[in-house]
């Protein structure tokens, strides 16, 4: 089975991260600009790290098998440095056209101040402008009220709800978030959020239209195999296969798709430049010899999921 | 003579389709005005959205023409989204040639991977290449693979414009990384006594890593195939049957000196491919490659 998870910050990942990913069938992963953990305090940090996401992470994950594509955008937290922000709005454009960059994201509430608002809009006005899809980071705290907030001002600025991804849902937000038009994504996440055990049961009472499920692994605690871990699970819960396939792989495909910066035939059948340059490719699907160093040795695989009991794929706390 | 901006022009009208034939035209007019880098930077990045990122088909003819245009210049492998990004990038060198290694360091503050390869390609091609060495040391710099070989492979620039420093990492590092030397332009030329000293340094570690030395490596090392570094080219005849002998072998041929010669006979049945012709550092560079 082929998986794509459509929020990780692979920045802060390793590269065994990588080899398990690959080995359990991730094919492709979408990297929102966020913050780092601490705020940044010069607008060049942040085109270093806009640099960073285009440019040499995209080029990283190819080198194990997984494409990589990104969206960029000035986060809630870090808006609320008016000096920092105003640069960020400065050079947002310059990133927002490079290749792989699928949506102005992760944007949003944070603590919902009015610096966050105000920036929040003007992103939106730039993704309508550019024409872009646009993911929205709902708050931690407040969830409910900046969930339904989030929404009212994404169409108050006239945003066609299919393309806008909301992300961190949970079952208080996703009714009205699927009821008003848009993309509902669940992070699963082992210590707040979503645990692979909840998003079975939202599985099975919502069906699978317009939901995706993603890992938003980053530098704190959070697993890169929440996607397939969860996958697996949903599958020996009994949710049927087709539900599952569009979860955790055909949805994310299908939403940012519509950015024309990401298609299967991506990782399937890339363009032959790729395959020189920057894509080390799928030994499954191009028939090549799998992925050895330089010294022969392969990478570590990671455990088959399949043979994993349901408490280890549950990603709880 | 066609210019390398004609030939590229061409080549593209020739591939692409009409709606990408009036996007780039309409492009470059746009970029041919003055004062305007933002339209460059925009242009810039949505070449592939807007022409895709197909082979650039390029045949003998083409090939002659390039290097006929501007010598060394070897576009093959190149791509439409490259051939259009270094087309676009000529097209704002000729308004302001002056400023283009201040433009060009600022477009790569902000440049995606693809954008990059593409810059790097285009090395031979822009003018006052004597400012643009600091920029290309650093794409040969960097830790990805691609924009490495954009800089160090079918590329006339570093032959021409590197110091011997930047040269002799150049060739190390490519070996270092497990890339080759074949595509390097100017090996021979550039050939001298502290890359060899540093070539076999490395052979040494490797070979006391117990890990393999590319054939390619004594390449560097023939005009000095002398004292030490002949015993080290004797170690790898001996030793390295799996494909440092044959490396060693054609550095001792092109050394060509009695002494490379007398070692080289303990290897008689390469000597004889050597001699045939079946043996080579192209054939070589086809396994290695």
């Amino acid at each position: 089975m082929m998986f794509i998870d459509p929020h990780i910050h692979m920045l802060a990942r390793t590269t065994n991260d990588y080899e398990a990913m690959a080995a359990a069938g991730v094919v492709a992963v979408i990297e929102p600009a966020f913050w780092v953990g601490q705020p940044r305090t010069h607008v060049g940090t942040y085109i270093d790290y806009l640099s960073t996401i285009v440019g040499w992470e995209r080029f990283r994950a190819g080198q194990f098998g997984i494409r990589h594509y990104c969206t960029v955008g000035l986060n809630s937290k870090e808006a609320n440095n008016e000096a920092l922000a105003e640069g960020v709005m400065e050079i947002l454009p310059r990133f927002a056209v490079k290749e792989g960059v699928v949506a102005i994201g992760e944007i949003g509430y944070d603590e919902q101040t009015e610096l966050e608002d105000r920036y929040l809009r003007k992103q939106l006005e730039l993704a309508k402008e550019l024409d872009m899809l646009v993911q929205i980071h709902t708050p931690h705290r407040d969830k409910k009220r900046g969930t339904s907030r989030t929404m009212d001002v994404c169409e108050e600025h006239g945003l066609d709800p299919s393309k806008v991804v909301i992300d961190h849902n949970n079952e208080e937000t996703v009714q009205e978030v699927l009821d008003r038009g848009y993309w509902a994504a669940f992070t699963i996440y082992p210590k707040t959020k979503m645990g692979s055990e909840r998003m079975v049961e939202i599985a099975r009472h919502y069906g699978s239209d317009r939901m995706m499920v993603d890992s938003s692994a980053d530098w704190g605690v959070s697993d890169p195999l929440s996607v397939p871990k969860t996958a697996h699970l949903m599958l020996k819960r009994g949710i049927p296969e087709a539900d599952v396939h569009r979860l955790c792989y055909g949805n994310a495909l299908d939403a940012y798709g519509q950015s024309g910066q990401i298609a299967e035939a991506d990782w399937t059948n890339p363009p032959e430049i790729d395959q020189r340059t920057l894509y080390e490719g799928n030994s499954v699907l191009r028939g090549q010899a799998p992925r050895v160093d330089s010294d022969g040795s392969g990478p570590e695989r990671h455990a088959d999921l399949e043979r994993l009991s349901p408490d280890e794929l549950g990603v709880e706390n | 003579m066609a210019s390398p901006y004609d030939l590229l022009q061409s080549w593209l009208t020739r591939q692409l389709t009409d709606q990408g034939r009036e996007w780039l035209g309409a492009t470059l007019a746009k970029v041919a005005q003055p004062g305007d880098d933002k339209a460059l930077y925009v242009a810039l990045g949505l070449v592939p959205r807007k022409l895709g990122k197909a082979d650039l088909a390029l045949g003998s003819e083409e090939l002659e023409a390039a290097a006929a245009a501007r010598p060394g210049w070897d576009p093959r492998g190149w791509s439409v989204d490259q051939a259009a990004r270094v087309l676009l990038l000529l097209g704002a060198a000729e308004v302001e040639p002056e400023r283009f290694p201040d433009l060009l360091d600022t477009l790569c503050a902000t440049a995606d991977v693809g954008e990059l390869v593409a810059i790097y390609r285009g090395l031979p091609l822009y003018p006052r290449p004597d400012s643009l060495v600091t920029r290309a040391a650093e794409g040969a710099r960097s830790n990805m693979r691609a924009l490495f070989e954009a800089v160090a492979h079918r590329n006339p620039f570093p032959r021409e414009q590197f110091a011997e420093l930047a040269w002799n990492h150049m060739v190390l590092k490519a070996l270092f990384i497990g890339s080759t030397l074949y595509p390097i332009q100017g090996l021979e030329e550039r050939a001298n006594r502290n890359l060899a000293r540093m070539l076999r340094d490395f052979a040494h570690e490797r070979w006391s890593a117990g890990r393999p030395v590319s054939p390619e490596l004594w390449r560097c090392v023939a005009p000095y195939a002398e004292g030490e570094a002949l015993d080290d080219l004797a170690k790898a005849l001996e030793m390295d049957a799996a494909g440092g002998a044959r490396g060693a072998a054609l550095a001792l041929a092109a050394n060509g000196g009695a002494d490379a010669r007398k070692v080289l006979a303990r290897a008689p049945e390469l000597a004889g491919a050597i001699e045939s012709g079946r043996l080579s550092w192209e054939t070589l560079s086809k396994e290695t490659g």
